[in-house]
């Protein structure tokens, strides 16, 4: 029972990481007034470069920054479109995620060809802090970057809440026009955020090819994307909540392939969609309590 | 240097109807980067896209079995936009619209087509209107918001569907994931001989002509399109917002069930996950290329068709992933935004 309870946990932090990459990323991007639903296509364009860069440099670490500079780029053309032009949010999100995984699968097609055996590099190992075999070893010993993205949930709360940059975002998607009154550039606000919540998605599709699988698969994001602009709702657009949401989300799935390995016959799809059905009704219960940004999926013009 | 900046102009009539021209212009321009990495020539491959697949019976009629489902979800998605509801669901209410079609299909052993086709029809309209009601009525009742609950409910029907399909729908004679396979009465019926352009082609066309007499002519119509442009506006005028908004989702739920049972009863005979695939997203797609407007729609749809055909000879023939195809579509979607935005804009000296 420990046993199935350590490996438990450890794969319920190892399921949560990209989560929390992708959720902490749609933050930014909600918190200025943007639904970034390019967030399952720029999460597969991660996955894509930081595993191509790795493979043709045989750098790790050179893969994963390449893929978060990409997601920038993304946030940047996210903005173009949805801050600069103001342009529909959701079709314009919609049409990025399919751009992102169109392109990625015609890159990797050209770079890759396509070969019998899939390509794979060697992953991430993960830190050896305790030795294995120690009863709390597995729980400890995860990827570095695991790590990074647990540390990055009260950096992010910092950020948005505590620092002149935080406040400008979240001014910006509460009311745009004050904001601008108050002499804030909200364009250039809502791009930067924008970039830093591509950068950060990106990560987190990084995070699946180079850490959790050492290779690039058609369905590796797998909806992930989409886990995660529930997963903002059920943290209440707050940094804290998408802790809990990642955990609880993590926890889940882990439980569900546990359980399936284990020869259980589960109707394990119903694990897999409760997430979906516990977050719509977080957001019947919430309701007008929510407490999304004011100015969420309202372009902003000035005149 | 020259100073530049924007002037807000609304733009001449004649100028609208050449956007999509200048659109695809645009979108063949930024995807010759793309083709030239793949080592192809540029003007072979837009004669892949445009010509080829019009240059031949065969190749067109793939085309238009292709464009079968796109009607559907195309008309799905601008009917409910019409109204303001925004619907990212139509991949879902195909999956349940398909469900039905696949289930209905298994108990029609015997039964004439001419009963048959109609009840799989109704039932996956139905479905899709059902699979639809619950992000209306929590939109219309709970103002809860309509693009993240019909998108999550996609995730949701894909674990319904795949749990059908690896339990009790596991057709036990392959033993694939794929429901058993419906009776002869319930096939859509062919309308080409040698051919597998099927009945569903008719139906995507009658569905785009009524959408635009609906939306056109009728008292509906008017109020969709009233609350479509203005909800504050439609309320002062005494219009009922949220009841419209409800019929409007509802009845675009059922079209695109129809899209699924098309599938169902015209090319598979059985339900599989990859039943859809994204025809679902490709609906908005169409719907925006379109401008929402149903005859729009319907050349948009035959559009997309025409590049996905393309794209599938291209890889044969050239060599190029056929993920070009996937990439066009989406070029030309944002493009397309982006002027129907910036066609009010004017370039003016500072």
């Amino acid at each position: 029972m420990e046993i199935f309870l350590v490996g438990w946990v450890a794969a319920t932090l190892r399921v949560a990481t990209p989560l929390i990459f992708g959720t902490l990323g749609e933050l930014f991007s909600e918190r200025s007034g943007v639904l970034n639903l390019g967030i399952e296509g720029t999460m597969f364009l991660g996955a894509f470069i930081g595993f191509t860069v790795a493979s043709k440099s045989g750098s790790l670490w050179l893969g994963f920054f390449t893929a978060v500079l990409v997601g920038m780029l993304s946030g940047w053309l996210m903005a173009l479109l949805a801050v600069r032009l103001g342009v529909n949010q959701h079709v314009a999100g919609l049409g990025m995620t399919l751009l992102w995984t169109g392109f990625s699968l015609f890159g990797f097609r050209l770079i890759f060809g396509e070969p019998k055996v899939p390509p794979s590099i060697t992953p991430f190992q993960s830190l050896s802090i305790l030795p294995d075999s120690t009863f709390l070893g597995p729980v400890i010993n995860q990827h570095g970057l695991t790590y990074v993205a647990f540390l990055l949930i009260p950096l992010t709360g910092w950020v948005l809440h505590r620092t002149r940059f935080g406040l400008n975002v979240r001014a910006v998607g509460e009311n745009p026009e004050a904001a601008d009154a108050a002499g804030l550039d909200v364009y250039q606000i809502r791009t930067l955020a924008l970039m830093i919540g591509g950068g950060l998605m990106a990560g987190g599709g990084a995070f699946l090819s180079l850490a959790q699988l050492g290779a690039f698969t058609y369905g590796i994001v797998a909806g992930r994307g989409w886990v995660c602009i529930a997963l903002i709702i059920f943290a209440n657009w707050r940094a804290v909540g998408v802790l809990w949401g990642a955990l609880i989300f993590g926890g889940v799935a882990a439980l569900q392939l546990r359980l399936q390995t284990m020869g259980l016959q589960l109707p394990y799809e119903l694990f897999l969609a409760l997430p979906y059905l516990v977050t719509i009704l977080a957001l019947i219960i919430a309701g007008r309590n929510a407490s999304a940004p004011a100015a969420l999926l309202k372009a902003y013009r000035r005149e | 240097m020259v100073k530049f900046r924007l002037e807000r102009v609304s733009a001449p009539l004649w100028f609208r109807p050449l956007i999509p021209l200048i659109a695809l212009l645009v979108t063949f321009l930024l995807t010759t980067l793309l083709v030239l990495w793949a080592g192809a020539d540029p003007l072979k491959v837009y004669y892949y896209f445009l010509i080829a697949p019009l240059s031949s019976r065969v190749a067109l009629i793939e085309v238009l079995v292709k464009s079968t489902p796109l009607l559907l979800t195309g008309a799905s998605v601008a009917f409910a936009f019409s109204a303001g509801y925004w619907n990212i669901g139509a991949e879902g209410q195909l999956y349940a619209g398909a469900m039905a079609g696949a289930w209905l299909g298994m108990f029609l052993g015997g039964v004439s087509p001419v009963a048959g086709i109609p009840l799989m029809m109704a039932g996956g309209f139905l479905a899709g209107a059902v699979w639809a009601f619950g992000p209306a009525i929590l939109k219309t009742r709970l103002n809860v918001d309509e693009v993240v609950t019909t998108l999550l409910l996609n995730s949701v029907i894909l674990f319904l569907v795949s749990y059908l399909l690896n339990g009790p729908w596991r057709s036990p004679v392959s033993m694939w994931p794929q429901s058993p396979e419906i009776a002869q009465g319930a096939h859509y019926f062919r309308l080409l001989p040698r051919a597998r352009l099927h009945f569903g082609f008719v139906v995507g066309l009658a569905v785009i002509v009524i959408e635009w007499f609906v939306l056109q002519h009728t008292p509906l119509g008017l109020r969709m399109r009233a609350v479509g442009l203005g909800k504050k506006a439609a309320q002062f005028a005494g219009l009922n917002v949220n009841r419209t908004m409800l019929v409007a989702a509802l009845i675009s739920g059922g079209i695109a069930g129809l899209a699924g049972v098309g599938e169902v009863a015209g090319i598979h005979f059985h339900l599989i996950e990859s039943i859809s695939d994204g025809l679902g997203y490709s609906g908005i797609i169409i719907a925006t290329l379109g401008g929402l407007h149903p005859f729009g729609v319907g050349l948009a749809a035959f559009f997309i068709g025409l590049i996905d055909t393309g794209a599938q000879s291209l890889s044969r023939a050239l060599g190029v992933p056929v993920y070009l195809g996937t990439v066009v579509q989406a070029i030309l979607l944002l493009v397309t935004l982006s002027l129907f935005v910036l066609q009010n804009y004017r370039l003016r000296r500072a």
